[in-house]
């Protein structure tokens, strides 16, 4: 297959996931192997950035043939070489499987998870080197800034980008031409431009890895955006808990100004733009605008009332325009290819395409770009895989801790803003985390306002003083005690905080308990009216048993209890004192399969010896 | 005394750079961290005097942000992720296995500064849940047992199986 006189290149991923598998040494192993096989004048190794399918990395592509492999370590590298390149043939046992059919998939563009999508904003993640800005130039990067600079007025810039549809991809969806005009009309001077690439809901990893993978398609649409509305300095708020975004990004800042396409006059032009990089300090609430700004002004993160907006009254109290990483991305195409093209992308009210940061109990978890209005069954199953392990499908919640939790009857709906808003989520800046049977959605929606609770900044009452008081409601369903008012008490307080609180983590942080209700009554039900949890999370509503017929007395479990609670003696069948149980599962985890002693059970109480006794003949056998 | 005099000039330099820039703050409490591990009383001194605003100020906007500590850190800081997707796949009970294995709760430092035990919101690692990081390396798909190996001399007083 491989042809010694064709240029090949091995393509390895180098984001965050990757490279925590240590993807930085695999490279240079293949390196080092290339060279020592006297392979390097034909084949060139090429880091690159995410491929969005984490879950299965490090991964390594072969191109021009598209061989994938999967779960690549350090000393495959020799055989990585030399199967392809040396024997001819690829190494089978690093194919991809799929994990429906379990059949192996070779090349990169038979794998569901990929040929299922429709990458726009990703277009160029894991295929370029993002520490390379000829990469980026040679895919038609930067071609959008030249034509804008050289044959747009601003203010065709901005009707473009408002023919084309385009909607904020940081959840809220307003129109970015509106914005830009705005900014643009706005008489104050200096303007900026500010990137919010500060991805603070949990479960998202979309500007993370566009950062990582192609910095430089954001920057040339910042460039853009500043070129339309006159702005002459911009900044990204990049969160501090990415630093190879941050790196990645200050590289592209400077490989762009050597090639002039950023700082004074721009390409020879009038025209001169400069980007500082700010990095964010552990705020969700930042991810705000007006906190956001104050943040880079260097005050506590606090919203303000609106308006004025930001496009009047932003950082320092001058014109800014704020637009999200994937909003960014998404500029050059539009410049290139036209309003109509973009505009012929989704649906009606929400043009182009959404990406997710698909997560949870999902089987190909990683970066998914689908057309608006592709629906949400496409996305889990048919790109994502489905569950594994062979559990049911229970919820996937978007928005991240403003959004909603959507059970099945809703997986037909079209992911659009519009849609998911309908239902009662949102569509956010683009989490989306499956959870299937083993997951109780009161645990779920405790961990969300749990979430927002830590994040206030404390500003509003409702949102300081209500998230607090409604979490000891919620602590008292899942810890057994929920009275029979407790539900409807939950929903008046989520209320009176939409109502009260300022911004936009206060007015939405009852969303996830709001949704759990609508959808899943029945279990939150169970929890305070049988004190039971059917999913058989919450702690104080389940308990472990050693099943006497099962217990082999091999003495496992009481060793590795960190409580002390199991006692027993050889050939004793065990017992877990209720009383100093902490529930933690270690003994359901370390019983050896073959046994399968310990029973979890919520509302149920199972028949067991109250101390340890003699092992039955022929227990535990079948 | 002399010590004092020391770390106020280790500061000093440290926040040099940001002199006259129009952002000053928050930058230079990071930098400050990032040397020195955290922030002491007198960074925000410093730092209050180089960007124009009182101690106070500087201290209101370190303590409103979860990134900033005012206390010595561990030689080894262990986060845990919290994020959703760690969270449906576990990651509370590898917090409280991570707990029991160092001894520390949430926000503690081992007497001995080896060790000291945060969480993070999320780390956008998320495809690998549950995550955790030590220092700068992630660590993806952790297993109860991945703790144990990770933190082998204290797991060990816990029940090790017998062969």
């Amino acid at each position: 297959m491989a042809q010694s006189n064709t240029k090949h290149q091995i393509l390895i991923c180098q984001g965050s996931g990757c490279e925590s598998s240590k993807s930085d040494k695999i490279t240079k192993a293949l390196v080092d192997e290339v060279k020592h096989s006297g392979l390097s004048d034909t084949v060139q190794i090429k880091a690159t950035g995410c491929h969005g399918f984490c879950q299965q990395g490090p991964i390594v592509i072969i191109e021009p043939d598209g061989i994938f492999y999967t779960g690549v370590k350090i000393e495959d590298a020799p055989e990585v070489v030399k199967s392809y390149f040396v024997d001819g043939k690829p190494l089978e046992r690093l194919f991809y499987h799929d994990p429906i059919t379990s059949k192996a998939v070779p090349l990169y563009k038979d794998i569901q998870f990929y040929s299922q999508q429709h990458r726009l904003i990703l277009r160029n993640c894991g295929h370029i080197n993002p520490e390379e800005i000829d990469d980026y130039i040679a895919t038609g990067g930067y071609t959008a800034l030249k034509k804008v600079i050289s044959s747009m007025e601003p203010t065709q810039v901005i009707n473009e980008v408002q023919r084309s549809g385009l909607r904020g991809r940081g959840g809220a969806g307003f129109p970015t031409g509106k914005k830009w005009e705005e900014a643009y009309k706005a008489k104050a001077n200096p303007k900026f431009v500010v990137c919010n690439a500060d991805e603070g809901d949990p479960g998202a990893f979309m500007d993370r890895s566009i950062l990582e993978a192609d910095p430089h398609s954001v920057l040339e649409g910042m460039i853009i955006a500043s070129y339309a509305i006159g702005s002459s300095n911009g900044y990204i708020y990049v969160r501090a808990e990415y630093p190879l975004a941050v790196k990645r990004f200050g590289i592209a800042i400077d490989q762009a100004k050597k090639h002039n396409l950023l700082g004074n006059n721009i390409l020879g032009s009038k025209f001169s733009f400069d980007v500082d990089v700010m990095q964010g300090a552990g705020a969700f609430v930042c991810g705000e605008g007006s906190a956001l700004m104050y943040s880079i002004e260097g005050k506590r993160g606090m919203p303000r009332v609106r308006p004025p907006r930001s496009v009047a009254s932003g950082l320092w109290g001058l014109p800014t325009s704020l637009n999200n990483v994937k909003t960014f991305a998404s500029v050059p195409l539009i410049i290139n290819n036209g309003a109509d093209w973009y505009a012929g992308i989704g649906t009606e009210g929400s043009k182009g395409t959404a990406v997710f940061a698909l997560t949870g109990k999902i089987a190909n978890s990683g970066l998914v770009e689908v057309p608006m209005g592709t629906t949400l069954r496409h996305v889990v199953f048919d790109i994502g895989g489905g569950v594994p392990g062979g559990k049911h499908f229970k919820a996937v919640q978007t928005g991240g801790p403003s959004g909603g939790c959507l059970p099945g009857s809703a997986l037909d709906l079209p992911v659009d803003f519009e849609s998911l808003s309908k239902a009662g989520s949102i569509m956010g800046s683009g989490g989306m985390v499956v959870m299937d049977e083993e997951t109780c959605m009161v645990d779920v929606a405790h961990y969300f306002l749990s979430f927002c609770r830590d994040e206030s900044c404390g500003k509003c009452v409702p949102c300081r003083e209500g998230l607090p008081l409604m979490i000891d409601i919620l602590e008292r369903i899942t810890g057994g005690k929920g009275k029979p008012e407790d539900i409807s008490r939950l929903l008046e307080m989520s209320d009176t905080v939409i109502k009260g609180a300022l911004c936009g983590l206060g007015t939405t942080a009852p969303n996830p308990i709001l949704s759990s209700i609508r959808y899943f009554r029945d279990e939150w039900e169970a929890h305070v009216n049988e004190k039971r949890c059917p999913a058989l999370v919450c702690k104080p509503l389940i308990n472990f048993y050693i099943l006497p017929d099962k217990c082999q007395g091999c003495g496992i479990c009481a060793r590795s209890c960190p409580a002390e609670a199991i006692t027993g003696g050889k050939r004793m069948v065990h017992v877990i004192d209720q009383s100093k149980c902490i529930k933690c599962a270690t003994c359901l985890e370390k019983c050896p399969p073959k046994f399968s002693a310990i029973k979890k059970v919520s509302g149920e109480t199972v028949e067991v010896p109250p101390e340890p006794v003699p092992i039955a003949a022929g227990a535990g056998t079948k | 005394m002399t010590t004092d005099t020391e770390l106020r000039k280790q500061i000093r330099d440290i926040i040099a750079p940001f002199k006259g820039r129009q952002i000053v703050l928050i930058p230079a409490l990071q930098a400050v961290q990032e040397k020195l591990g955290y922030l002491p009383q007198e960074a925000m001194e410093e730092i209050g005097a180089l960007a124009g605003v009182s101690t106070n100020t500087v201290y209101g906007v370190a303590t409103f942000y979860a990134q900033f500590r005012t206390t010595p850190a561990g030689k080894r800081r262990v986060a845990v992720c919290r994020g959703t997707a760690c969270h449906v796949r576990g990651s509370e009970r590898i917090l409280e296995a991570v707990e029991r294995a160092l001894r520390l709760k949430v926000g503690e430092t081992t007497s001995d500064r080896e060790y000291s035990l945060e969480t993070v919101a999320c780390i956008g690692a998320c495809a690998l849940a549950p995550t955790m990081r030590i220092n700068e390396d992630t660590h993806g798909k952790i297993t109860t047992k991945a703790v144990e190996e990770l933190f082998p001399r204290k797991a060990k007083q816990e029940g090790t199986p017998e062969k």
